[in-house]
């Protein structure tokens, strides 16, 4: 994983046991390698999803699960960049459905094309609007993104006043791209995989990528060793903004509609994946390969509570259990 | 770190430094009579006092905009305002201690739902039983977020993020659908009015509970522990500071308000409902605009209430002017939002000076 710490005191000022036998050598291989445990528990979680219900686990199974995490995913990568430098984007799920709500409802009027141009030129605007809020005027990226979230709710059912009559339709491509499969695989993945792949690439070797574990380490040494912290994070905010613009057309090829409140369940999982991944909150540690872990992991056991035939409440309840546990045993492997 | 309007503000009187670190602040500046003593008071709460002016200005620009305006459209007001103001108060509190509660508005359905299916086909008496084992709720539901933060060392919005499941999956066991019942007494004890028509039992009742909860805490250890933790962690550990123990406590008294505000929802409406209000955001909309830093440690509880109400008035205003509601509802996040950047352009050129 990126961005290892160095030896660090604990909270209360007590310094950390140093790693010794075979227990402890345990910990020392999940501390840097993070994904192995993810990694099995999402193992766990599909033989569990087996036993419960043996012969679920097939294709059909497959690539439903991979249909419904990758838009997940998508949206793990907003908080997971944004969380890398200390922040957190709580607009994403409004963000995300207003791209697919503009793009359903211009594509009668425009077409599909400028519709999606539209779709995603909106999303990336509400990025830069928390980007000024969070990277210029220093508004804590909590409050100015759960601000610009509503804002952008409001404003998509002020919109909807105005297109009530045009319609709605999610154009083909995105039907195809959303919930269509070739030679026995989404093709979501088309989209997905590049992505992934360049935003994994990018937090590695890009310059930019480097600046935000800079900036969500220590910002005072970042900005006295010359980064240009405003810019960084503005940027970030407004591909924050796009990436959950293109989660939103995504999903809506999915689910092949668009509502008012299409990808609002999708929020807290997206942090949840996040956190899961082994992204710090308080920025300067973590990456995007736990994170699309997360959503998959995420993804299976939202099945296995279906399957299971769990009644919503207990499901909510074991949701948060779970969050919480991965959490905290992920803060007990890596002794942050 | 986070922006914070400038302000500290305390139930208390200016009786002793209210701001960052109590455990060492220095000693007060010599006292130049009366006019000196205001003039301290006035720039600690420069916020708070800065709220009071702008909540008065809206009254009247209220009444300006709806001359019918009166002693019935602030009692409206007050029942409206009363649940966000009990929840704002609480979020304040977590978040003096340098912590967030993300489960409020779970905490509070999970309250209602308890208190109205309690009282389904009881007596008025057994009401009373109820409230107290309302408040135990509230207090064991804060007391174990705090405990699993403290416990787990996970950071707290991480936590309240996932027992904002917990809670609200909890209060849809209990009640699957709104229902249950609420006792006529405690119905009365907010709607209308006491005395004159200018005071709502709704604000009368807010002061109280406020009032009884917050203010012995805040003149205690633990009120000055709380400011302490919330301020700077490691220098209150060095001086002695029980630092797990206070962050449970503040919880338990956020948890303590939450199920309050969630019981005086179920008494407004008559029923519990399993599903989350919007709280969550006013809550922490209130704590902003009211003058909490949400870095912990300044602030208090009577800028966020007065926050609530002035968010609540300009939502009234709107209507009044013919603003559809959805309008309204983009318009106070845009508020919102121009308040917390403000704040953060304050912060900034205090920084640089």
């Amino acid at each position: 994983m990126i961005g290892r710490r160095a030896e660090t005191a604990g909270a209360d000022g007590a310094p950390r046991r140093p790693a010794a036998g075979r227990g402890d050598r345990l910990l020392r291989l999940m501390r840097d390698h993070p994904l192995i445990p993810l990694l099995l528990l999402l193992l766990l979680l599909i033989l569990a999803l087996h036993l419960a219900r043996p012969g679920i686990i097939n294709h059909i199974w497959f690539t439903n699960t991979l249909k419904f995490a990758i838009p997940l995913a998508i949206l793990a990568a907003c908080q997971t960049l944004t969380m890398i430098t200390g922040g957190i984007d709580l607009s994403v799920a409004a963000v995300a459905t207003m791209a697919s709500f503009v793009m359903a409802t211009q594509t009668p009027i425009e077409g599909p094309f400028v519709a999606v141009l539209i779709a995603l030129g909106a999303a990336s605007f509400a990025g830069l609007v928390s980007g000024v809020g969070a990277g210029i005027l220093r508004v804590h990226p909590l409050i100015m993104t759960l601000g610009m979230g509503l804002v952008v709710a409001g404003c998509l059912t002020v919109y909807q006043r105005s297109v009530l009559t045009s319609g709605s339709a999610v154009p083909k491509e995105f039907a195809w791209l959303g919930s269509g499969l070739s030679f026995g695989l989404p093709n979501s993945l088309l989209l997905f995989v590049p992505l992934a792949a360049f935003i994994l690439y990018a937090l590695r070797r890009f310059g930019y990528g480097r600046l935000l574990y800079a900036v969500g380490d220590n910002e005072t040494a970042a900005r006295l060793a010359g980064v240009p912290v405003r810019t960084v994070l503005v940027v970030l905010y407004v591909v924050s903004g796009f990436l959950a613009g293109v989660a939103g057309l995504v999903y809506a090829g999915l689910i092949k509609t668009a509502s008012l409140d299409l990808v609002d369940p999708f929020l807290l999982p997206s942090v949840a994946a996040a956190v899961i991944g082994g992204t710090s909150i308080y920025g300067g540690r973590g990456g995007y390969a736990g994170s699309i872990v997360g959503a998959l992991i995420l993804t299976v056991l939202t099945t296995l509570l279906t399957v299971l035939q769990m009644p919503e409440a207990a499901r909510q309840i074991l949701f948060g259990g779970i969050i919480l546990a991965v959490a905290a045993a992920y803060t007990r492997i890596t002794g942050e | 770190m986070s922006p914070s309007p400038p302000g500290s503000a305390a139930t208390s009187p200016p009786a002793g430094p209210a701001g960052a670190r109590p455990a060492f602040s220095p000693p007060p500046p010599p006292d130049h009579g009366f006019g000196g003593r205001l003039r301290r008071f006035a720039h600690r709460n420069a916020w708070v006092i800065g709220l009071w002016v702008l909540l008065v200005l809206l009254l009247v620009v209220t009444k300006l905009i709806q001359p019918r305006f009166g002693a019935p459209g602030i009692t409206a007001l007050a029942l409206a305002a009363l649940p966000v103001a009990l929840a704002a108060a609480g979020q304040s509190v977590a978040v003096l201690a340098a912590g967030i509660d993300l489960s409020i508005a779970s905490m509070m359905a999970l309250a209602g739902v308890v208190a109205a299916s309690l009282m389904q086909g009881e007596s008025e008496a057994f009401a009373v039983l109820v409230v107290f084992a309302v408040v135990a709720l509230g207090l064991a539901m804060g007391a174990v977020n705090g405990a699993l933060v403290v416990l787990t060392r996970v950071p707290d919005i991480i936590v309240t993020l996932a027992m904002l499941f917990v809670w609200g999956g909890a209060a849809l066991l209990v009640m699957k659908t709104p229902g249950g019942a609420v006792a006529e007494w405690l119905r009365n004890l907010i709607s209308g009015t006491i005395g004159t028509v200018w005071a709502p039992k709704a604000l009368l009742l807010l002061a109280a509970l406020v009032a009884v909860v917050w203010i012995p805490v805040r003149r205690s250890a633990l009120g000055l522990s709380i400011y302490a933790v919330g301020s700077d962690r490691q220098a209150a550990f060095r001086s002695g500071v029980h630092v797990g123990r206070t962050k449970v406590a503040a919880y338990a008294i956020t948890g303590l308000f939450a199920a309050l505000a969630g019981l005086t929802v179920t008494m407004s409406t008559g029923i519990g409902a399993p599903l989350p209000g919007p709280y969550l955001l006013a809550s922490i909309a209130a704590v902003v605009l009211g003058g909490v830093s949400l870095a912990g440690g300044r602030g208090g509880l009577i800028g966020p209430i007065v926050a609530v109400f002035i968010l609540r008035l300009v939502r009234a205003d709107l209507t009044f002017l013919g603003m559809d509601s959805n309008l309204a509802t983009v318009f106070e996040g845009a508020m919102l939002v121009a308040v917390v950047m403000l704040g953060g352009l304050a912060a900034l050129r205090e920084r640089r000076a």
